[in-house]
């Protein structure tokens, strides 16, 4: 006969049943956002390696971009971080730019920073909903997609699409701002800064939350750097990783806006670096939404784009981190190769070093605050 | 006795801060007013759409069934997945010369992203986006359209 604290210890050894569990997350399962395959080996409770597999969503859109023209490709982008589509095709419209040495004018830079934050809030907002919902509280994700709902709006009236805009070309942006793009904004910054006490009252000041956040899957500084982390995830661990501020692109470094970072690295410090970059993007909004310049929206190029002979490289932050764009041109219409390097491949990397010896149960807030985008991963 | 005290204030801040959440969730619950979901399909009547919606390419016609295509199929070449097909014609206009002409506009909606470089491509504004996004059939092949009318021709005055 075995008392019960023999049966504990020997469980916990991994002796009773020969030891270690493995099992399947995804690619089909709620708490994974999309087709993310992860092989969880487990000790009892206790995860010992967590191996992503990739491919579920791999479209070769690298492969694609080089049989397209560079006023086509951009398109293509959307399709990869598609909470930040804005933004990826910045980075596409930046490189190409640095490529053909168009100056971008003023009224474009402003508007496409506009659209950036507005991009970013929206991205939060969404990834602050999933996250919660993660965690078993079903009620913040309505609020925050009537958050995100009003950015939609925006974007509809003038992109023409609510999530895959194709705003951006080579040279400024498709269209002139609607009429009605200000008073839109306004009126959603005000009510942004309104409702968004509701998410403190709701999530973040929860008890229950933030015992299943705090000390929860914790990087460290070193670890960060050498995992490649960029974006908010890094930046929770006290590495200052913002494209805007180190190497500022477009008008970031005329604007007026903190550089958020946490020293912790736990799970509550990345989901405390998201929320206060909420702020920071409403702050930029508002520095710029009554000082449009008047102008072109679009600087005048050729029919035909043709890049120089050479190696172009441009970055931007986007909602989830650093994304690079290298383009190699032989001088003709299309890139020769074009190589994206994206946030989440680089975050999602980190998993498995910051859950391994914690609980199961801490994987979902682990993994919800690395603010994984499928689609970028796989490219 | 400080483990216990600290356990009892940890149950009771749960709880409070339940309550406070309770509280947000609860204010919506007896103001409807402020819940802004939209009752789709319901509200098609009244359904607004800004003018710039993207739903799908078309050729607008005027009265005399005339567009203002000339079949230079820039649109064919501004489209990144082959969504455009255009046929040409050859016109004998009447000096007795050859002019190229539009014959059929063939558009698939089921390769379509809507990225909008066709209509920007478009050097005589032929084309341009319709606000319709209910796009389900039964059949696939009637994603595959037509876009010019049957016996129209190109408006006068366009080159």
């Amino acid at each position: 006969m075995y008392s019960e604290t023999q049966i504990l210890k020997e469980a916990s050894a991994g002796d009773i049943d020969g030891g270690e569990l493995v099992i399947n997350v995804g690619p089909q399962h709620p708490a994974t956002h999309g087709v993310l395959h992860l092989v969880i080996t487990l000790q009892g409770e206790t995860i010992k390696k967590i191996e992503p597999h990739l491919g579920y969503i791999h479209r070769s859109i690298e492969k694609m971009c080089e049989s397209l023209s560079y006023r086509q490709f951009i398109y293509v982008t959307s399709r990869m971080d598609y909470l930040s589509a804005h933004i990826n095709n910045h980075a596409c419209a930046l490189c190409v730019e640095k490529g053909l040495q168009v100056e971008v004018p003023p009224r474009a830079k402003v508007i496409r920073v506009l659209m950036d934050e507005l991009t970013r809030i929206a991205s939060h907002e969404l990834w602050l909903g999933a996250m919660a919902m993660d965690l078993g509280a079903f009620t913040p994700f309505f609020y925050a997609f009537r958050e995100r709902e009003a950015i939609n709006e925006i974007m509809e009236e003038t992109c023409g699409a609510r999530l895959t805009m194709n705003y951006m070309v080579p040279g400024g942006v498709m269209f002139d701002l609607h009429p009605n793009f200000q008073k839109k904004v306004k009126a959603f910054i005000t009510q942004f800064k309104k409702k968004v006490v509701e998410f403190d009252d709701l999530v973040t000041n929860n008890i229950i939350f933030q015992n299943r956040m705090k000390g929860i899957g914790v990087l460290s500084k070193e670890d960060a750097i050498s995992y490649g982390c960029t974006g908010p995830v890094a930046r929770a661990s006290g590495v200052h990783c913002d494209i805007r501020k180190i190497y500022p692109y477009e008008i970031y470094d005329q604007l007026e806006f903190d550089e958020i970072t946490e020293s912790a690295g736990d799970s509550f410090a990345r989901y405390m670096v998201r929320v206060r970059e909420m702020h920071q993007s409403a702050k930029i909004i508002e520095q710029l939404i009554d000082n449009i310049p008047e102008g072109d929206y679009q600087a005048k190029t050729k029919a035909v784009l043709k890049l120089p002979k050479g190696e172009f490289y441009s970055r931007v932050e986007t909602a989830r981190g650093e994304l690079g764009v290298y383009i190699v041109s032989e001088g003709g219409t299309t890139p020769y190769r074009i190589k994206f390097r994206s946030p989440g491949f680089s975050n999602l990397s980190a998993l498995d070093h910051i859950a391994r010896g914690g609980k199961i149960g801490d994987l979902m807030a682990t993994m919800g605050t690395l603010d994984l985008v499928i689609p970028d991963i796989d490219r | 006795m400080a483990f216990i005290k600290q356990y009892i204030s940890e149950v009771f801040g749960a709880v409070r801060s339940l309550w406070k959440g309770m509280r947000t969730t609860g204010r919506y619950f007896v103001r409807p007013k402020e819940i802004i979901t939209q009752q789709y399909p319901d509200n098609r009547d009244t359904l607004v759409l800004p003018e710039r919606f993207r739903g799908e390419v078309v050729m607008p016609h005027d009265e005399n069934n005339e567009h203002a295509c000339t079949g230079c199929t820039a649109c064919e070449l501004a489209c990144p997945n082959g969504t455009i097909k255009i046929i040409t014609k050859f016109d004998i206009t009447p000096e007795g010369k050859k002019k190229k002409a539009l014959d059929t506009f063939i558009y698939h909606l089921e390769l379509c992203t809507m990225c909008n470089l066709c209509i920007e491509a478009c050097p005589t504004d032929a084309i341009k986006m319709a606000k319709n996004f209910e796009h389900s059939v039964y059949d696939r092949s009637k994603l595959t359209k037509r876009l010019n009318k049957p016996g129209s021709k190109i408006r006068e005055g366009i080159e």
